[in-house]
């Protein structure tokens, strides 16, 4: 486990209540505890952005699979092996030089989990669901990110069963680089709108 | 419902801060709260609509004082009494102590890998043509279900141009009340920012929401 302070005590209410609620489904034979340590274990050091850094790369990089990508996305990824729970319908977004994409669920936390993971607090938050759709530039800029006041802004609420992956324009100067130098550069940010690729140093 | 989930244009709320290195846990129950989710959830006994409404029904003071993993866990609770698993008594004592309904499945350790990769498809066949096609104008209706819904209070009865036609998908408004799946077709539909925010929208904003067919009519 990465993260290695203990909250979990006596001291918190919440985690006396899951813990409870662990404990009785386990009781009766509802839940195998054993399954949520290899659920945890999936999401925190099996499936995160790094898979969706791989799909970028490769479309940067291979025009046949971008080609497919922003046709089929679900079986482009698939075909990286990036497949299953929240990420079982997919679909590509790519920024362009007068085009920014930004991804959102204001209705839940709808997140690619298969290409991206778990998503961060703050994709889950009301103040980011609550203002992406209506003042995008002032969330960007919250990120760091101010955008040409010319570029047209797209937002894509994730309001039914399709989730969303951005493809972020790939930075200049890197045209002899490799797929895998190539993914280094491109952040789970970028792959949700919220940022751009890595510019190399 | 016209419930605290809906979030699209409200204010308030205050900056995103978002988390230098966020780790994907801030506390140990975290954890345990996304594993135990997941598990109650492969027994089958309720669908991902069922869910999200158990979670857009709690109070909205406390759907805004809570943070995710708490809006689980506490939605949780309410699906397991509904279907039976968990009574009030088990939750007072800590323990079980009334018996459970019996679940259509256990999720073991050892079959996680493949139920996380096959996921839960709900793209589903539908029997009639797309309404729509790429290019039609349409117009979402303007409703106030009490029950779930998936079309944002800030997108009804605001015309927008059908970008792309889907699959057809498992129809939430009905799945999360055991009404069967009913499937319907799903657009991709734009809107501008003007459409949506009227005076003073950013003229560089294009918003789209993904739509079941029968939240559209032809403008």
């Amino acid at each position: 486990m990465s993260h290695d302070h203990d909250h979990d005590n006596e001291l918190d209410p919440f985690a006396a209540r899951v813990r409870a609620l662990e404990t009785i489904l386990t009781q009766k034979g509802l839940i195998d505890p054993a399954a949520i340590d290899v659920i945890v274990d999936t999401y925190e050091t099996k499936i995160g952005p790094r898979n969706g850094a791989k799909v970028v790369a490769k479309a940067w990089v291979d025009p046949d699979f971008a080609t497919w990508l922003k046709r089929d996305a679900t079986a482009a990824i698939g075909s990286l092996g990036y497949t299953g729970r929240q990420g079982e319908h997919m679909q590509a977004v790519f920024n362009a030089a007068d085009t920014h994409n930004l991804v959102v669920c204001t209705l839940c936390s709808c997140y690619p989990w298969s290409v991206l993971g778990l998503p961060p607090v703050w994709y889950k938050a009301p103040p980011y669901r609550s203002r992406a759709v209506i003042d995008p530039r002032g969330v960007l800029e919250e990120f760091g990110l101010t955008l040409p006041a010319t570029t047209k802004i797209r937002v894509w609420d994730s309001t039914a069963e399709l989730r969303y992956l951005v493809v972020p324009m790939r930075p200049k100067g890197t045209e002899d680089w490799s797929e895998e130098r190539l993914a280094d550069l491109v952040t789970r940010d970028a792959m949700i709108g919220t940022g751009l690729a890595r510019v190399p140093a | 419902m016209n419930g605290p989930q809906d979030l699209g244009g409200q204010m308030g709320f205050g900056s995103v801060a978002p988390e230098k290195d966020e780790p994907y846990f801030h506390a140990a129950w975290e954890r345990r709260a996304l594993g135990v989710t997941l598990c109650a959830g492969a027994m089958g006994a309720w669908n991902i609509d069922e869910s999200r409404h158990a979670r857009e029904s709690l109070h909205p003071a406390d759907y805004y004082s809570s943070s995710y993993y708490q809006i689980w866990i506490k939605a949780l609770e309410t699906l397991l009494k509904r279907h039976g698993f968990v009574s009030e008594r088990d939750l007072a004592a800590g323990k079980a102590v009334d018996p459970a309904t019996t679940p259509k499945r256990v999720l073991k350790a050892e079959n996680v890998p493949d139920v996380l990769a096959k996921g839960g498809p709900c793209d589903r066949p539908v029997a009639t043509p797309a309404r729509f096609g790429p290019g039609d104008l349409v117009r979402t209706k303007n409703f106030h279900p009490t029950g779930h819904t998936r079309l944002p209070r800030y997108a009804r009865g605001k015309q927008g141009v059908v970008e792309a036609v889907r699959d057809g998908f498992v129809f939430p408004d009905d799945n999360a009340h055991g009404q069967g799946e009913n499937p319907q077709w799903v657009y991709t539909v734009v809107f501008d920012g003007a459409e949506i925010w009227g005076e003073g929208a950013d003229p560089t904003l294009t918003i789209s929401i993904d739509a079941w067919e029968s939240y559209l009519e032809p403008a």
